[in-house]
């Protein structure tokens, strides 16, 4: 029996003879009949008006035949959701029956139909379900629920199946276990925030051992939760791997790829110098080869990954190039992903090698495969110095192939080595100009005008050649037009004799007879420029010019660690973050890597941690409470905290002790487009400053910095500009100190401390807010007269009055009264009573606002007593403070 | 997750569609409701079904309908990702709006036409017409909401048959649900054979890319161990080679075997994948491979080697262009293994270029042919020894063009197949135990065989 004459159909009428047919009297003659009504559902035709005759065949103890009918509601319950209610009995019946089979098919049916009303009934049985004797329903179940959370969100949680989700995750079986994972997964996608999996050790655990057990897509599942996990510490994150190594063997890619994102996000947390980290690093490599034996389709999604991986860690796939090497029959999108890695790879060691691949390569058919050899070439001169020459030689006996595309191709790419390797290479000129003539692309043809107007001195007749461009000005693309103009007016600057009439042509047609506003601009400047003052003009036109770098299209480093964590998904195979191409709440969410928390370097840490540290905002933000918040810990607890919650004393202690302050990162570069920002406060001769740091982690330069502050407790307000002059380049840094005073406006903060900052560049404007360590706002002379202490002190009302205790200071009187003094806090009186040293302290702030403090010291017992009081001198902050 | 699954014919006509998730489509649906204003209730009937056809056609018009050859496997038309995989004149294509796991749904892909040609044979369009109510009872149960679930074979034969299911009892069904979500998802139980037997196929495909000076610039084994088990009940094997690390750990150890052929005989791998059934915690740790076999045949394990490779055969070519109309090519092929064995189905096929008039062959041994259609000189020989050398000269006469394009020069390539394995693997043992059973691995009746071809097995000229 066959299916196939289910597809051939008789035209006209067809409906009503089906219809007939489904409600005939014999079994088989229905069912034949609802096969002919899923056929035509499948090529695309409307059979949504037999919907009740289909539902009545819906009551039957054929298998087969409900599949049929549930496979037709599953296309067709949305348009009729009326009459889909006629089919809810059924289901919840099936949902009873005593076969699992019958039972799972219910359950999974019902969740795929969505209409509101079906919906409601569904709970019920899916509660059930989830608790079926058999694994098989449950299973199925889990799976249910991400359906019904896809159709109502709100119902899920209320009606409490979140919390029978994750119960399956302790299920005795496996694929139960990988179901309610990969459920729980999607939904706490739309939930970012919430901890709906909840992934503690002990569930991990409990992952880890079904990892072993459960089928490969399940194994799938359960690694991809795993990625997403954080490691309290390296033995932690080390145990993890080890028990997640053993899956890089596994025959399924896809089970291979997940393994090995987890692998590389959890390297980021092991020790660099551990054999554990070199074994594992070693452990990566052979997977990656093999996943390229494998299908075409898996060879590119392998690739794409590892071209990521090569970036990340390049120490990995180092030694294995040749595996990159492009095979005859691959499909075209295999060669050109291998050729891009090849270049990745490529390094004095193997230059020899690569080179001569690419030189074949260079002669294949693909138009597009040649070309990307052809610049492979370029950038293979660029990187690798010692190769240049050879490269240089190969691109010319490519030219002499006069292939077009060929020709084009090797010009651009030998204008780019010579701007790496200025007056080296330029005996080959003659040759390229030989070309001329056959460059019809804008990239070619501006190339080799750039090269013209660069190397006007050396070429005899380049005043003829840039002549023979011009005649087609018009047509020409921008790029082109604009690169000509540049290059007749350097021209005309290194041969001003005989080539006046050209630069007035060029720069007439510029100007006056061009529409494009970037050409005209660049036309009256030059213009201006060479008739006021022709020495300047000669300056700016010819001056030197930066090199250029030697990786290009490297994926910026934020977006590379971004990606990494995406390892195996679209995301990687597109190279650009999930929200890019998804649309709705999917995707939003987005993961880094994570960062090893042992506290040793603050500034250079990561980007999760340096989000986290950004947030930490003290409890209460009244001035009393932070000034004397004197929860003085051992020094080691936690360097990364912000200086506030440490208070007064704990900051002076930790000045005086340790007179450098660490840096701290304000603004990470992954919130900022690769600006990253660290810095301290200081004091300075009676001089307030904010020590900065400033990174440039993209790509591209930045220039054009600015700083403002948002109006603050004690109106602090930057005095000058920001001293940045230069342009900063990628990955270099600059250290710069920004003098502050306390004249800006007032407006209260909470904390009070906290100041709010805006930093422009030509990429965008960022803000971040730093909390002002209360110590710099303590004047120099805050040394207040006996008298005047002893009377204030009285004075003061007791509700002013708060104490602290400082533990494990062991420090006597003498050393505590210098240490505070060099952070302008001033010991006025000292006495001792019943053997305790006291200390009487006061201290003003920018504001006008002075405080007073008791200090009690008992030798032998480390505590110190900070009894303190303030009083309100200033009137524009006295009813904040009370 | 995976949003929809489609089969077309060469056509780009649907054959199969099955919708998991609404989201494919979902935008163009209701862009469309807004702008044509009209109400949306009565616009429904018609939309629902206008966009699903949206995905189904933008696939069609963008891939299938496309002049060019594929530049890529994932495809994004209007934020809507298409996965697709070619067998024959088929394509499958699988949709998705997320940010799904890429090698999985390729993964899935593969799964899927393994699945059907289990069922039903070779995946051409006339099979699918015939069978496409199991399919989508399959898909049904193989992808649940785009989430895929058991999809081997063993499993599902158990209880997707087009016969239905009626006459079960309850142990049984029962029986087939701890088998379909169970820890040995790949075998049932109460398996029952009079002659307990198993064969192990040692197949490996050599590859080679060869300068024309003969200098290897890439050489490497992919290798499989098929294995076909006729055996009872659940038995427990354990498989054993010459594998480098294992020999080596136990030619210390005092193993006779491994102190007899440890240093020379062994050989490293690379890197080796297992079938599911392998416990791979156990091969981690201790490197020995130990499973329960699936019933039938299957893939035990692939492995990927590059050192101390035997290459078969080594080919010499001599390519001299004599003028601008006339090209000479001398090859000559040695045979490279023990003289007593035979290589077999050689096949050398050397490129022409395209402006090629007339080939003149004269070869020592076998069958030459130029096949102007293919733009290569074929040359056949059924079967040669080891240690033997043969040779082949032609004339080819070329046309005079003014094409400025140098020809290409392709590779020489070459098939073969030869009675050992290249690697240098040899199988050590495969132990049977059952337990329950009365039989012990004395009683098994094992085969062992050897099969090496060329994979990729090229020289440039």
């Amino acid at each position: 029996m066959t299916d196939s004459k289910y597809f051939t159909t008789n035209k006209k009428g067809e409906i009503f003879e089906l219809k007939a047919e489904l409600n005939n009297e014999k079994k088989e003659k229905r069912k034949e009949a609802v096969k002919k009504v899923i056929a035509a559902m499948t090529v695309g035709k409307d059979v949504s008006s037999l919907f009740p005759d289909v539902v009545n065949c819906m009551q039957t103890d054929n298998l087969e035949l409900k599949k049929l009918v549930y496979l037709y509601l599953m296309n067709y319950a949305k348009n009729q959701p009326d009459m889909a209610i006629m089919a809810v009995n059924s289901f919840v019946k099936d949902c009873e029956d005593p076969n699992p089979l019958i039972r799972a098919l219910a359950v999974r049916t019902m969740g795929c139909i969505r209409v509101d009303k079906i919906t409601e009934y569904l709970c019920e049985p899916l509660r059930k379900c989830l608790k079926d004797e058999d694994p098989y329903v449950r299973k199925t179940a889990a799976v249910c629920v991400a359906k019904l959370h896809d159709i109502n969100a709100q119902m899920v949680e209320d009606q409490g199946f979140l919390d029978s989700l994750r119960d399956l995750i302790a299920d005795s079986n496996p694929m139960v276990v990988a179901n309610a994972v990969a459920a729980l997964s999607e939904i706490s996608e739309s939930h970012p925030n919430s901890n709906l999996l909840d992934l503690n050790p002990q569930n991990i655990n409990k992952l880890l051992t079904a990892l072993n057990e459960c089928t490969e897509w399940g194994q799938i599942f359960i690694l991809d939760c795993l990625s997403n996990y954080n490691p309290k510490d390296e033995r932690e994150a080390q145990s993890i791997c080890e028990r997640v190594t053993p899956r890089l063997s596994h025959a399924n890619s896809a089970v291979v790829l997940s393994a090995v994102k987890v692998l590389m996000k959890f390297l980021e947390l092991l020790p660099k110098d551990s054999d554990y980290y070199n074994t594992l690093l070693k452990k990566l490599s052979p997977p990656l080869v093999t996943l390229l034996s494998g299908e075409p389709e898996v060879q590119y999604v392998a690739l794409r990954n590892i071209n990521l991986i090569v970036q990340k860690r390049p120490e990995i796939l180092k030694q294995e190039i040749k595996v990159f090497f492009v095979k005859y029959n691959d499909p075209i999108y295999v060669k050109l992903e291998k050729l891009d890695i090849m270049i990745r790879l490529a390094s004095q060691a193997n230059i020899a090698q690569v080179l001569a691949e690419l030189k074949e390569y260079a002669t294949e058919v693909d138009v597009d495969f040649v070309r990307k050899a052809v610049r492979a070439i370029g950038r293979c001169a660029i990187k690798v110095e010692q190769s240049a020459e050879r490269c240089v030689s190969t691109l010319l006996d490519l030219i002499q192939t006069k292939v077009n595309y060929v020709v084009q191709e090797a010009i651009v790419v030998i204008r780019d080595i010579f701007r790496k390797y200025p007056n080296k290479y330029e005996s080959i000129i003659a040759t390229l100009c030989e070309n001329l003539d056959s460059l019809d692309e804008p990239d070619a043809r501006a190339a080799m005008i750039w090269i013209v107007g660069e190397y006007a001195e050396r070429i005899d007749n380049a005043d003829e050649l840039l002549e023979s461009f011009l005649e087609g000005f018009h047509d020409e693309s921008t790029q082109v037009q604009l690169t000509l103009l540049t290059a007749i007016v350097k021209l005309f600057l290194k041969k001003p004799s005989e080539t006046q009439e050209l630069v007035q042509q060029v720069l007439s047609l510029a100007t006056q007879d061009s529409d494009n506003p970037d050409l005209r601009d660049r036309g009256y400047i030059y213009w201006r420029l060479l008739s006021t003052d022709p020495v300047t003009a000669k300056e700016v036109v010819l001056s030197e010019k930066p090199l250029i770098s030697e990786e290009t299209d490297l994926i910026e480093p934020t977006l590379l660690d971004e990606l990494i964590c995406h390892i195996g998904s679209l995301a990687s195979v597109y190279h650009k973050p999930p929200n890019a191409f998804v649309e709705g709440s999917h995707g939003i969410h987005r993961k880094h890597l994570p960062v090893i928390d042992t506290g040793e370097s603050p500034v250079s840490s990561g980007p999760a941690a340096n989000i986290e540290q950004t947030h930490v905002i003290p409890s209460q933000g009244d001035l009393l409470g932070d000034l004397l918040n004197l929860d003085l810990g051992p020094r080691s607890t936690c360097p990364r905290c912000p200086p506030c919650r440490w208070g007064l004393w704990t900051l002076t202690v930790l000045i005086a002790c340790n007179s450098v302050l660490l840096l701290q990162v304000w603004l990470p570069a992954v919130k900022a487009k690769g600006l990253e920002i660290s810095g301290t406060f200081t004091r300075r001769q009676g001089q307030m400053y904010m020590d900065m740091t400033f990174t440039n982690k993209a790509l591209q330069h930045m220039t054009d910095f600015a700083v403002q502050f948002n109006k603050n407790s004690f109106g602090v307000i930057p005095t000058s500009p920001l001293p940045v002059h230069t342009p900063l380049m990628p990955n270099q840094n600059i250290e710069l100190s920004l003098p502050l005073n306390t004249i800006g406006p007032v407006m209260k903060m909470d904390p009070l401390n906290n100041l709010q900052v805006a930093v422009k560049n030509n990429i965008d404007v960022f803000y971040f807010s730093v909390l002002i360590p209360l110590n710099i706002f303590f004047v120099e002379d805050g040394k207040m007269e006996r008298q005047v202490f002893l009377a204030t002190w009285k004075d003061i009302p007791n509700e002013n009055e708060l104490q602290y205790q400082i533990k494990e200071c062991h420090l006597n009187a003498d050393t505590v009264s210098g240490k505070l003094q060099n952070s302008n806090i001033y010991t006025i009186a000292k006495r001792n009573v019943e053997g305790q040293d006291m200390l009487y302290q006061s201290l003003k702030l920018t504001n006008g606002i002075w405080i007073l403090a008791e200090l009690r010291i008992q030798p032998g017992n480390p505590n110190y007593t900070a009894k303190s009081t303030f009083l309100r001198m200033s009137f524009a902050l006295s009813n904040i403070l009370l | 997750m995976i949003g929809g699954l489609f089969i077309y014919n060469h056509k780009g006509e649907v054959l199969i569609s099955r919708v998991y998730r609404d989201d494919i489509g979902y935008v163009a649906q209701r862009s469309f409701m807004v702008t044509s204003c009209i109400k949306p209730a009565t616009l429904f009937n018609v939309n629902l079904f206008v966009c699903r056809r949206n995905a189904v056609d933008a696939f069609r018009v963008n891939v299938i309908h496309a002049r060019q050859q594929v530049r890529s496997p994932v495809t994004n038309i209007a934020r809507t990702s298409f996965f697709h995989v070619k067998r024959s004149n088929i394509w499958l294509a699988a949709v998705t709006k997320q940010n799904v796991n890429a090698a999985m749904v390729f993964e899935f892909l593969y799964k899927m036409c393994d699945v059907m040609t289990a069922y039903f044979g070779k995946i051409s369009e006339e099979n699918i017409k015939n069978n496409f109510v199991l399919i989508y009872e399959l898909l049904d149960e193989i992808l649940d909401f785009g989430y895929p679930q058991n999809s081997e074979t063993g499993a599902l034969k158990t209880f997707i048959t087009q016969q239905g299911i009626k006459g079960q009892t309850k142990e049984e069904q029962s029986q087939i649900t701890s088998q379909v979500t169970g820890q040995i998802g790949w075998r049932r139980e109460g398996i029952k054979y009079r002659r307990n037997e198993l064969f192990l196929d040692v197949l490996e495909s050599v590859n080679l890319l060869m300068s024309p000076q003969g200098q290897v610039l890439s050489a490497h084994v992919s290798g499989r161990v098929v294995m076909k088990s006729y055996l009872s009940g659940m038995p427990e094997c354990k498989f054993g080679m010459n594998d480098k690390i294992v020999i080596d750990k136990q030619g210390k150890g005092g193993d006779l075997y491994a102190f007899c052929c440890s240093g020379k005989q062994s050989i490293a791998i690379d890197d080796c994948t297992f079938h599911q059934c392998v416990r791979l915690s156990k091969f981690d740790s201790e490197r020995s491979i130990s499973f329960i076999p699936p019933d039938g045949e299957y893939e035990l394990m692939r492995y990927r080697t590059t050192k101390d490779i035997i290459l078969p055969f080594r080919v010499i070519p001599l390519v001299r262009e004599v003028g601008r109309t006339k090209l000479e090519v001398k090859v000559v092929i040695k045979s490279n293994f023990k003289p007593s064995l035979l290589a077999q189905k050689i096949e050398v096929r050397i490129p022409t270029p395209l402006n090629t008039s007339g080939v003149q062959v004269i070869c020592m041994k076998g069958k030459a042919k130029y096949k102007a259609s293919e733009n290569a000189i074929v040359w056949k020989i059924k079967r040669m020894a080891g240690m033997k050398e043969s040779q082949i000269s032609a004339e080819i006469e070329l046309l005079p063009t003014n094409d400025k394009k140098k020809w290409a020069r392709p590779p020489i390539s070459m098939n073969f197949e030869v009675p050992f394995a290249p690697s240098g693997l040899k199988v050590r043992y495969l132990k049977v135990f059952e337990s329950k059973l009365n039989y012990s691995d004395h009683d098994v009746i094992k085969w062992v065989r050897y099969i090496g071809r060329s994979g990729i097995y090229e020289t440039r000229c």
